[in-house]
């Protein structure tokens, strides 16, 4: 297809690769494609309490042509279904969908005939956010959870088949590329902690123990 | 002249803006605390001997309006306890690409073994991973606990363990009153808000 796909294997290409990733993750465009009220809590987060703006991505482009990554908010009916797989095919490549909220995800509490059960029916998604609707928190939280996805992604042929033998030998991350909370991720010693975790497979334990430390009103350590 | 001062009040509006607070949060660096009873993702909880408060009653999953909750039930033997009392659930999954977070199943459980944290940063790349089982929302085990399945501890029926959990409650993270509250226990001293100062 692009040029990419002519690329000789090597290290000049992990170089490309990380410059490309680099570039495309920067300056995510979001296409506006809000459908009920989790699009309330996009907006928010694209204004100046939130600000998506400092992660470059503060437009919602209203032209699929010029967004890379598709924010589905909200449940998706069976008749927009067809909308929405247009709007996703008039994206340009390379293009990333985060569905956003239960509904987008998996249906949420709409099981019925109306409701399209998960938009993974009709497009591709590269991160299924939770939350009814999910707090702006939790959609920056899967935008950088995405972005760390991207600055992993193999770049045309020959870095597929190089991170098959990445993998082969054996030599792969102990966390998972976009699998960290971000509020770990950006802090030195919380991120040590989660790669620790991980590593003993106690990261959701991990994570309510550092919850009940901050609590401090609990039961039992009423030293407050 | 109406327009030049004008446009000066305009631009000074925007100027002024370079010194005032800002009203951005840092999200990701600095995490904002969020509101005590913000619903986010779910605990089970422990006994202060370890084992399980949940007796896989299912009026979670009953409860539930999106179905996020699968309980599947297990008897409780001498050799094998994972809960005070006779059941205990031997399968707790919580679909969070389902759970709306509304809370109802937190008020349905009968014995504060499910309660709500308020952490929320849930997103994952894979629906499976979104389903968490019974490993993952079981709650740490802090010190003075022990890892089920083992004898109960604290009594000899259940009726002892929910007795003791008035005062003793093991972690039932969130869902007890502040100490400091009119109504609440005091201290862990048992005694209620009409004699404690």
């Amino acid at each position: 297809m692009g040029i990419e796909e002519k690329l000789p294997s090597g290290i000049l290409l992990t170089s490309v690769e990380k410059l490309v990733n680099w570039s495309r993750k920067s300056s995510f465009w979001g296409a506006t494609f809000g459908l009920a009220c989790c699009a309330i809590e996009m907006m928010a987060a694209g204004g100046s309490h939130y600000d998506l703006g400092r992660w470059g991505m503060e437009v919602f482009r209203a032209s699929p042509r010029q967004a890379d990554l598709m924010i589905v908010a909200g449940r998706v009916s069976q008749k927009m279904a067809p909308v929405l797989r247009q709007i996703y095919d008039q994206m340009a490549e390379p293009r990333w969908v985060i569905s956003m909220g239960v509904c987008a995800s998996s249906g949420g509490m709409f099981n019925n005939y109306a409701i399209v059960q998960g938009v993974d029916h009709v497009v591709p998604v590269d991160m299924y956010l939770p939350g009814c609707p999910p707090r702006p928190e939790m959609l920056i939280d899967a935008i950088l959870k995405l972005r760390e996805k991207i600055g992993h992604e193999p770049l045309g042929p020959n870095g597929r088949k190089m991170l098959e033998a990445r993998r082969a030998r054996g030599d792969i991350p102990v966390v998972a590329p976009g699998s960290m909370p971000s509020s770990y991720r950006n802090d030195k010693a919380r991120r040590a902690e989660w790669t620790r975790a991980v590593a003993e497979g106690r990261e959701e334990q991990l994570r309510i123990e550092n919850w009940m430390k901050a609590q401090n009103h609990l039961v039992g350590r009423a030293d407050r | 002249m109406g327009a030049i001062t004008g446009s000066f009040k305009g631009f000074g509006v925007t100027f002024s803006h370079m010194f005032k607070k800002v009203v951005t949060t840092d999200y990701p660096f600095k995490p904002p605390v969020s509101a005590p009873r913000y619903h986010g993702r779910h605990i089970l909880n422990r006994h202060p001997d370890g084992l399980e408060k949940c007796i896989g009653c299912e009026l979670c999953a009953w409860a539930c309006p999106a179905d996020a909750i699968y309980v599947e039930g297990g008897d409780n033997t001498e050799e094998q306890r994972f809960s005070p009392g006779e059941r205990y659930a031997s399968t707790y999954q919580i679909n969070y690409a389902r759970c709306i977070f509304c809370g109802l199943c937190i008020e349905a459980c009968p014995t504060r073994s499910l309660t709500m944290s308020n952490e929320y940063e849930l997103a994952r790349d894979n629906r499976q991973d979104l389903i968490f089982t019974k490993e993952q929302l079981l709650a740490p085990l802090l010190p003075g606990m022990e890892q089920p399945p083992h004898p109960m501890r604290l009594g000899d029926t259940e009726k002892d363990y929910y007795v003791g959990a008035l005062t003793n409650p093991g972690t039932s993270a969130g869902a007890e009153r502040a100490p400091w509250s009119e109504t609440g226990t005091v201290d862990g001293s048992g005694t209620t808000g009409e004699n404690a100062s």
